[in-house]
């Protein structure tokens, strides 16, 4: 097994001194990833925060129907613009975000005491136009509820009669789970780094060695071909795992940055959880090691490899995806299925609870042995002329 | 100490090496000479059991590739067509690769490498990373990284192949070292002129087949010719990829 650890020693040396695959694992990952968080959660929260602050201003259409409204709307900070002559075409080409229209005939509706229509004219659909609709609609609202009351209380009727059932939150999320963007983001942007920390590396030990053409005189030494290639997968795993822990450590410290109190998250990467996340995917770390090997000594050429890998990224993405689109609640049979059951156990210890072991050992065992069949094709691919005289 | 039997070698409809039965003794330079594609190469990777024969026999020093490979790959030093160094590690770190590959203890490589240095003549470019090395400087490291763990049968594949005249004289001389310290040398090349200055024994391999197999004097009574290259022309049957 001597040789073994030499093919990997040297490896691990070589890449340290490529520039370029010190910048795959090291730079891209760990320093990329978190920046392009703290960056998106800024932006995120400070936008939201904008458009809650914002005046809203508000044209109505038909004001004169309604001046006590029209009064509240003004007591309430809105600034109410006079009417335009289309309100719809207006909306539409995305002037205005919101309009309310009181009809002709509200005085009467008003007056008989029945539900007067007020239409709130907007294009929902529209992500921006969001926050002024909801804040028009909680203005009307809370006008109406307020009137109402004003009725009750004239007809000698106590006006929480009205209120039949009330509802209480009863808010059981930690402020850990709260955090979103985080929550869904970090699986992904983990289960990349355990693929593209070593990519570079499983390019350059197999495919390189090819083109550099010293793939021939290596494999002239005394060392069976198998514990070269094992040699050649472990220094990728080193890189990608090395990668993962460096992805961590800088997110550990990028999240006190994170404007959490601006979205209502507080959560921090503790070392309990960074362990565990390790745990979790140091088997696919293997699995990607083999897979990325096995791609690459497939491969002709660097160039050839390296056409490859966009495939290889697809791998950790779909799980992760989707886990995105359709979040679940995790469940002991999902911990079978590699790379999916790392982004739940990700989210459970990034939440902060208490993973089962079964959970834990299910997901790793299953992830580990479909990564050890990878290796062990790999290891035998070297035996093939056609591979190691292909180029 | 090499034997070759009836060796036999096809990939898919190209028949690369057709029966082709040799000795190497002890102490001698053995040349494979042949035009471009007559199938030395392919018969260098057999010897050195990096492609299995289909047909045929050879023993190293008694051994069988087919059964012995690691061991064969002890007693072999190899300098293949493929150079192929790491250019991001120095010279010194390449040839102590193969020797640490080779199961050779640090103390070992180093007072082996001061050796190397010595003969080969590497003292200025030992400490430097390979990129951008000539090709004399890179046929140098690679001879050393082959010659580290000072193997008895040394195998070379077109070794002066891009060299310039002095690095060449250079290779000669250490060639001829080799042989005086009782090592047995196969080297493959289509240069007549390298044949002429080292070797003891030609063998002359054209389209997969032995055409001759002697010393120069006998390739010239064989053919009945006054000069080796004139022989060679006659023997082998064409002019093509010869390189005077």
């Amino acid at each position: 097994m001597s040789g073994l650890g030499t093919i990997y020693r040297k490896e691990i040396r070589e890449n340290l001194r490529d520039r370029r695959s010190l910048f795959n694992s090291v730079l891209l990952g760990p320093i990329l990833f978190p920046i392009l968080f703290i960056g998106l959660g800024y932006f995120a929260a400070s936008k939201q925060q904008e458009r809650a602050e914002q005046v809203l201003e508000v044209p109505v259409v038909g004001a004169e129907y309604a001046p006590n409204l029209v009064a509240f709307l003004a007591q309430q900070g809105v600034l109410v613009q006079p009417a335009p002559e289309d309100p719809e075409s207006l909306v539409r080409s995305q002037q205005v975000p919101v309009i309310i229209r009181i009809p002709e005939y509200y005085p009467e509706q008003w007056k008989q005491g029945k539900p007067a229509v007020v239409e709130i004219i907007a294009d929902p659909s529209r992500r921006e136009s969001e926050t002024p609709i909801r804040r028009v609609r909680s203005l009307l609202l809370a006008y109406g509820a307020q009137i109402g009351q004003l009725r009750l209380q004239l007809r000698g009727v106590s006006p929480s009669i009205r209120t039949a059932i009330m509802v209480k939150d009863v808010d059981l999320s930690t402020p850990q789970s709260r955090g979103m963007l985080v929550m869904i983001m970090l699986p992904y942007v983990l289960m990349i780094t355990a693929f593209t920390g070593g990519m570079h590396l499983a390019i350059d030990s197999t495919a390189g060695e090819k083109e550099r053409k010293s793939l021939e005189p290596l494999l002239i030494n005394p060392v069976p071909r198998w514990q070269i290639m094992l040699g050649k997968m472990s220094a990728t795993a080193t890189f990608s795992f090395a990668s993962l822990v460096l992805t961590l450590l800088s997110f550990r410290f990028a999240f006190p940055l994170l404007p959490t109190g601006a979205l209502g998250v507080d959560l921090n990467l503790g070392a309990m959880a960074i362990g565990g996340i390790l745990l979790a995917v140091a088997p696919v770390v293997v699995l990607a090691a083999a897979m990325l090997t096995t791609l690459a000594a497939l491969a002709k050429s660097l160039r050839e490899a390296q056409s490859y890998m966009g495939l290889v990224f697809m791998i950790p993405m779909i799980p992760s995806i989707i886990f995105m689109v359709n979040p679940v609640t995790p469940v002991t049979w999902m911990m079978s299925i590699p790379m999916f059951s790392q982004n739940l156990l990700i989210g459970e210890f990034v939440r902060g609870e208490s993973v089962p072991l079964l959970w834990l050992s299910l997901s790793m065992g299953s992830t580990l042995l479909i990564g050890l069949a990878f290796a062990a094709i790999a290891a035998t691919l070297f035996n093939r002329p056609r591979i190691v005289f292909s180029s | 100490m090499i034997k070759v039997t009836n060796l036999h070698k096809s990939f898919g409809e190209i028949k690369a090496v057709r029966g082709i039965s040799f000795e190497v003794h002890d102490g001698e330079i053995t040349g494979l000479l042949g035009p471009n594609g007559a199938g030395k190469t392919t018969t260098l990777r057999m010897l050195y059991s990096l492609l299995p024969p289909d047909e045929g026999e050879i023993r190293i020093d008694g051994l069988d590739p087919g059964k012995d490979a690691m061991a064969i790959k002890r007693t072999l030093g190899v300098v293949p067509d493929n150079r192929g160094l790491y250019t991001r590690l120095t010279a010194r770190e390449n040839i102590a690769y193969y020797g640490t590959l080779h199961g050779m203890s640090r103390a070992e490589i180093d007072s082996r490498i001061e050796a190397l240095v010595e003969t080969l003549d590497m003292s200025d470019f030992i400490e430097r990373r390979t990129e951008g090395f000539s090709q004399g400087q890179r046929v140098k490291v690679a001879i050393a990284r082959a010659m580290v763990h000072q193997p008895q049968t040394v195998i070379m594949d077109e070794p002066s192949n891009g060299l310039d005249v002095m690095s060449t004289r250079a290779l000669r001389r250490y060639i001829l070292g080799l042989k005086a310290a009782g090592h047995s040398v196969v080297l493959s090349t289509h240069i007549m002129q390298e044949v002429v200055a080292l070797c003891d024994r030609i063998i002359i391999i054209a389209k997969g087949k032995i055409v001759a197999n002697g010393t120069a004097e006998e390739l010239l009574q064989q053919s009945s010719c006054d000069s080796l290259e004139d022989a060679f022309v006659h023997l082998i049957g064409t002019e093509e990829g010869l390189l005077a």
